[in-house]
């Protein structure tokens, strides 16, 4: 970590890169900016903006957990929570009696009360209110490094099935018809997004993190004509918000997480401007 | 424009149908908790034959094409025989969709779209010139080649259609199943879909079914024509059916 340290504050000439703090921050901010920004096209092509959001709510539940087991176990705690729900949201939506948005609607509010219930035991939530809108300042190595092992996770995923997730969101059906199991795709995807939004969501907090998730790849939409150019400026939109996000919010004593969103939210009406007319 | 075309591009190692394939299906029975959608359907299919199922709305036609593709969970069998050896094999399906989810402004050009089904080599980090090369000679199929780069939501009914008849066809399947495939299209690519259909079946070794409401199509092309209510109420030759009592009873 030193090393980096350095190397850092070589490469960066600027008088916030001395603070240990906004050096931890940048490098999260390298590495969720830019994993938001792909999981979010595909979270936006399969309309799951209701899901991710529902994920980040209940991600109240993991971290009660979590305090429930002792520190040592909270990222365990967390990881098999975000699992169980994700599959469990599946495996009822698929059962296909009440309609896709009533039930996360009913996930998403249960999980938020029961985290709630845990956390507010003998009455100090307080402690937990920087929950709701994350701090990225406060991450330290070892969770920028359990951060690292969640990205290179997730791209692994993303680089062995994306075809076939792609497929299932165009048409399950053809999916089928092509031997892929559209299912496990699902539930893989699902997982995925579950791990991420909780391995996240101290930092970049439950009122937030879905905004994140959505508006680069909702940006790059706007732009973008096929899928590579979608997941480049998905990207590159992501890390930009991120960073200046955090330089700004630096020198004007904001708020980080919103500062970014703020960004990205100002791109998106950009790249809505810029869209080419007679398209919409 | 509508003078018949020799199918391009493809490589003729599979052959005509020779009709010794054939396909059984006994007793289809679909059921959702205690209503019975369709059942007891017993369809016997060869290649180089099309099947059409025509039945008013909620007959279970879309039922029936989900359960022959595995999707919906279903009683009987299927069985994929070659009669010249009179082995049972694995039944290959293509199946052409009446729509995709996507909307307006979806960054998905018609390469994505074709390589997320047949390739897994991913689609958002590069163009893979082999998998490129092989979605435009399939393409070349239906004359569609010129589309690849194209965004998917931009083309119309007609091109679309064949970009979709093309994935179907990739590999060639043993047996292709069209629901309602001309819902939303022109006249002229109307004319210009069934003309690919009829090239299909002659120069491909494989059976189709197609759902249909098109009662002039099912004249001219259909070699055997299925009226479904449920079950089976009527089968037999074009003209057989057209004329039933139970056709002018459902349709009438």
């Amino acid at each position: 970590m030193g090393t980096l340290y350095k190397v850092m504050e070589t490469l960066l000439p600027f008088s916030w890169i001395n603070y240990n703090f906004m050096k931890n921050a940048l490098l999260a901010i390298l590495i969720i900016t830019p994993l938001f920004g792909i999981l979010g096209t595909m979270i936006v092509n399969n309309r799951m903006a209701f899901f991710s959001d529902a994920l980040g709510h209940s991600a109240l539940t993991g971290i009660a957990l979590g305090t429930l087991f002792g520190i040592a176990n909270t990222n365990i705690a967390i990881l098999v929570f975000a699992v169980v729900f994700a599959l469990l949201l599946n495996m009822i939506k698929r059962r296909n009696t009440v309609s896709t948005d009533t039930v996360i609607s009913v996930f998403s509010s249960l999980s938020m009360s029961i985290g709630l219930v845990i956390l507010s035991r003998g009455g100090n939530f307080a402690k937990y209110s920087g929950l709701l809108v994350g701090d990225i300042l406060s991450i330290e190595p070892k969770e920028i490094g359990s951060l690292a092992v969640v990205f290179i996770i997730a791209m692994t995923f993303w680089f062995f099935c994306f075809n076939h997730l792609h497929a299932s969101g165009v048409n399950a059906t053809l999916a089928r018809s092509k031997n892929i199991n559209t299912n496990r795709m699902e539930d893989c995807f699902s997982v995925v997004i579950a791990i991420i939004v909780m391995f996240s969501i101290r930092w970049v907090g439950i009122l937030i993190i879905n905004a994140l998730l959505i508006l680069p790849a909702a940006s790059s939409r706007n732009i973008a004509s096929n899928m590579r150019e979608y997941h480049l400026f998905s990207v590159l939109i992501a890390l930009f918000s991120g960073i200046t996000g955090l330089i700004l919010s630096y020198y004007m004593g904001l708020a980080t997480g919103p500062t970014i969103v703020i960004n990205a939210a100002i791109l998106f009406f950009i790249t809505l401007f810029l869209k080419p007319s007679g398209n919409d | 424009m509508l003078k018949t075309k020799k199918i391009k591009g493809a490589s003729f190692e599979h052959d005509a149908a020779c009709g010794l394939h054939c396909i059984k299906m006994n007793n289809i029975t679909v059921r959702d908790g205690a209503d019975t959608i369709i059942e007891n359907i017993n369809l016997h299919i060869h290649c180089g034959k099309i099947t059409v199922i025509i039945g008013r709305n909620g007959a279970g036609k879309s039922t029936l094409i989900k359960a022959i593709l595995g999707e919906r969970k279903h009683e009987g069998t299927i069985e994929f025989m070659d009669l010249k050896d009179r082995t049972v094999k694995d039944l290959r399906i293509g199946y052409v969709p009446q729509h995709l989810n996507m909307e307006k402004n979806t960054p998905m050009s018609v390469y994505d779209l074709f390589a997320s089904y047949i390739s897994r080599s991913p689609i958002f980090l590069r163009k893979n010139s082999e998998v490129y090369q092989r979605v435009k000679e399939q393409l070349r199929i239906f004359d569609a080649e010129e589309l690849i780069d194209k965004r998917a939501c931009d083309l119309s009914g007609g091109e679309l259609q064949r970009v979709l008849l093309s994935i179907a066809i990739t590999p060639i399947p043993n047996l292709l199943l069209l629901d309602e495939p001309v819902s939303g299209i022109d006249q002229n690519g109307m004319e210009l879909f069934y003309e690919n259909i009829a090239n299909i079946n002659k120069n491909f070794d494989l059976a189709m079914i197609i759902v249909s409401h098109d009662f002039d199509f099912v004249r001219k092309y259909a070699d055997h024509v299925i009226l479904l209510d449920k079950t089976i109420v009527k089968e037999g030759e074009p003209s057989e059916v057209l004329e039933s009592e139970e056709f002018k009873k459902t349709f009438g």
